[in-house]
């Protein structure tokens, strides 16, 4: 029996559970819910904006960006927050006192955080199609194109989220050193708004992050050809979307072992206890 | 295995730690043989932690040697691990998961490292039944009490059937009950499973229990190493005398009980008004040289004399 091969579809089996587990708690259907509701009220007030003068509509243009975002945010915020929590209360130590088991542990956190996207997108995008009309201009050839993008960005965004999440001091500082500067990028990103609106330097900031071309990926996939005026250059720039995604992902596949390897390597159950103390003192 | 003893599974030398200036294990050296029992015990502060992580391989030493089941636990691959159990003290991890569910799934790790001598993983229904949570097996750990969890937290150390088991304070948190059950199960891995088990403790009458050998660290020192009853003889006036003459009362520490109180009754007959001798417990002991060590002394630990 190979025990790497053993450990990793231990794994696979660990982010499943976690997933039915994270289905049937009150706690993230209330999340999924919230998200939901914000991104469709935001819509809906916005229903009869016109962009510019294309003749879309705001929710048309703005649909496919906000799942990109979410997306990127999701895929690297929730990691970020989990390995930080287990890297405190032990379930990562457990792991490393177990034969191959941070293999098991890595794999079950990509699986589960992969999963999660299912009901984040579906909660957003099911009801979307039920509000609004036009969404989906490109037919079966557009869908495919968000199958791509979505496994694409996961690829480029969750080592990210691994990566933050092991080098993070405390669950309490992913909000500062995680969600604050990823709310920003969202911002400039040409989520919200075309990003031709903005100063050129902010532009060449945003192109290099993934969120930007997520977003531009499933742009190129929902909206008809003639949006194609409001993207920097006139163009959907396939190619580099799959570039600069592509790039993110080597880049992730081959720093996150190192800073997993390291992060753990310092495990200890001074450090779980540590934290513990911590956290009581937080609450008291 | 040549002729005479087994090899020890734990083997440390010379083993040394700072943490910038501040020197928490200064030198030890320590055995642990196949099948014993070995207490760590010491005050807070003492260096027992750091010691059983660095043998956990969760921690690199400063300097020294150290083999655990032949191997530096520090570069130590994963069939070491599988051979090795380590109960730690959990918090608040796995609130959603059943502890059916987290002991099958820690479990599987072991399967590839099973042998027809030691079969790995245990069974998790028989394993839960040993540790007392079978009636819970299927409530979430997040509605566990403390001692529930740290029943649980047993149960995922041993769970691979190691050879060897690591426990660091184990049964802090413990009711009376708990603890004994805990004590129960310690002296049946010790005894059927042929576990080797390190564990640390502040808990005199614990370490008393359960330990074939008492190790006592103060101030990253080993500074004493014997049964508990070793232990005691090394004290100097392993009993005390105390009497009483009319309204007076003594107290006299001393080796040789009986022909003192031989003397004193001689001496005083009649007068004599209240006896009392008391043996030196191990708390006496532990006492006597935790404080001798820490105040730096080179004298050999003696029970104080006091006359009231």
């Amino acid at each position: 029996m190979n025990a790497t091969r053993h450990a990793i579809g231990l794994g696979l089996r660990r982010g499943w559970t976690e997933f039915l587990l994270s289905l049937r708690s009150p706690q993230d259907q209330g999340f999924y819910l919230f998200t939901a509701v914000g991104t469709l009220v935001f819509l809906w007030f916005n229903r009869d904006n016109e962009i510019q003068d294309t003749g879309l509509m705001y929710p048309t243009w703005a649909l496919p960006s906000i799942l990109g975002a979410l997306l990127a945010f999701g895929v690297v915020i929730g990691p970020a927050f989990a390995l930080a929590m287990e890297r405190e209360d032990g379930t990562l130590l457990r792991h490393k006192a177990l034969p191959h088991g941070m293999q098991g542990y890595v794999t079950g956190q990509l699986t589960y955080h992969s999963l999660g996207l299912v009901p984040s997108l579906l909660t957003i995008l099911v009801p979307s199609f039920l509000l609004f009309d036009g969404l989906m201009h490109r037919g079966a050839g557009g869908w495919l194109t968000v199958a791509w993008v979505v496994v694409l960005g996961l690829l480029a965004t969750l080592p990210l989220g691994m990566i933050l999440g092991s080098i993070v001091p405390s669950t309490q500082k992913v909000g500062t050193w995680g969600m604050l500067p990823i709310m920003l990028l969202t911002a400039i990103s040409g989520i919200f708004f075309p990003i031709t609106a903005l100063w050129g330097w902010v532009q060449a900031v945003a192109q290099v992050f993934p969120t930007y071309w997520i977003g531009l990926g499933l742009r190129s996939a929902f909206l008809p050809e003639e949006a194609v005026t409001l993207e920097l250059g006139d163009s959907w720039r396939t190619g580099m979307t799959v570039l600069v995604l592509g790039a993110w992902a080597v880049f992730g596949a081959l720093v996150t072992p190192r800073v997993l390897r390291r992060m753990a390597r310092r495990q200890s159950g001074s450090q779980v206890e540590a934290a513990r103390e911590a956290s009581l003192q937080w609450v008291h | 295995m040549g002729a005479g003893r087994p090899d020890p599974v734990i083997s440390v030398r010379d083993l040394r730690m700072t943490y910038g200036t501040q020197e928490v294990l200064a030198g030890i050296d320590l055995d642990v043989h196949p099948g014993e029992v070995v207490c760590l015990l010491g005050p807070n502060g003492a260096g027992k932690t750091t010691t059983i992580e660095i043998l956990e391989g969760f921690r690199l030493p400063s300097a020294g040697q150290v083999q655990v089941l032949g191997e530096d636990p520090a570069r130590a691959g994963d069939a070491w691990r599988a051979r090795v159990g380590v109960v730690l003290q959990s918090w608040r991890d796995h609130a959603r998961w059943t502890p059916r569910m987290l002991l099958t799934s820690l479990g599987g790790y072991f399967l590839p490292y099973s042998t027809p001598e030691r079969p790995r993983p245990y069974g998790v229904d028989e394993l839960l039944e040993t540790v007392g949570l079978i009636e819970h097996a299927d409530r979430k750990i997040g509605t566990l009490s403390g001692g529930q969890r740290r029943r649980l937290d047993v149960a995922v150390g041993i769970i691979g059937r190691p050879e060897l088991l690591f426990l660091d304070e184990p049964t802090a948190g413990f009711d009376p009950q708990a603890r004994r059950d805990f004590h129960d199960l310690v002296h049946r891995l010790s005894d059927l499973e042929g576990t080797s088990i390190l564990l640390t403790t502040h808990d005199l009458a614990e370490a008393e229990k359960l330990a074939d050998r008492i190790l006592i660290l103060t101030n990253g020192r080993i500074v004493a190493d014997g049964s508990a009853e070793e232990l005691t003889r090394q004290v100097a006036g392993t009993a005390e005398v105390r009497w009483a003459l009319g309204r007076e009362r003594f107290v006299h520490p001393t080796d040789d009980v009986v022909p003192f109180v031989r003397r004193l009754l001689e001496q005083h007959g009649d007068a004599l008004t209240d006896l009392e001798v008391r043996k030196a417990s191990l708390e006496d002991t532990y006492l006597a040289m935790v404080q001798r060590f820490e105040a730096g002394a080179r004298t050999a630990p003696a029970l104080q004399e006091v006359v009231p």
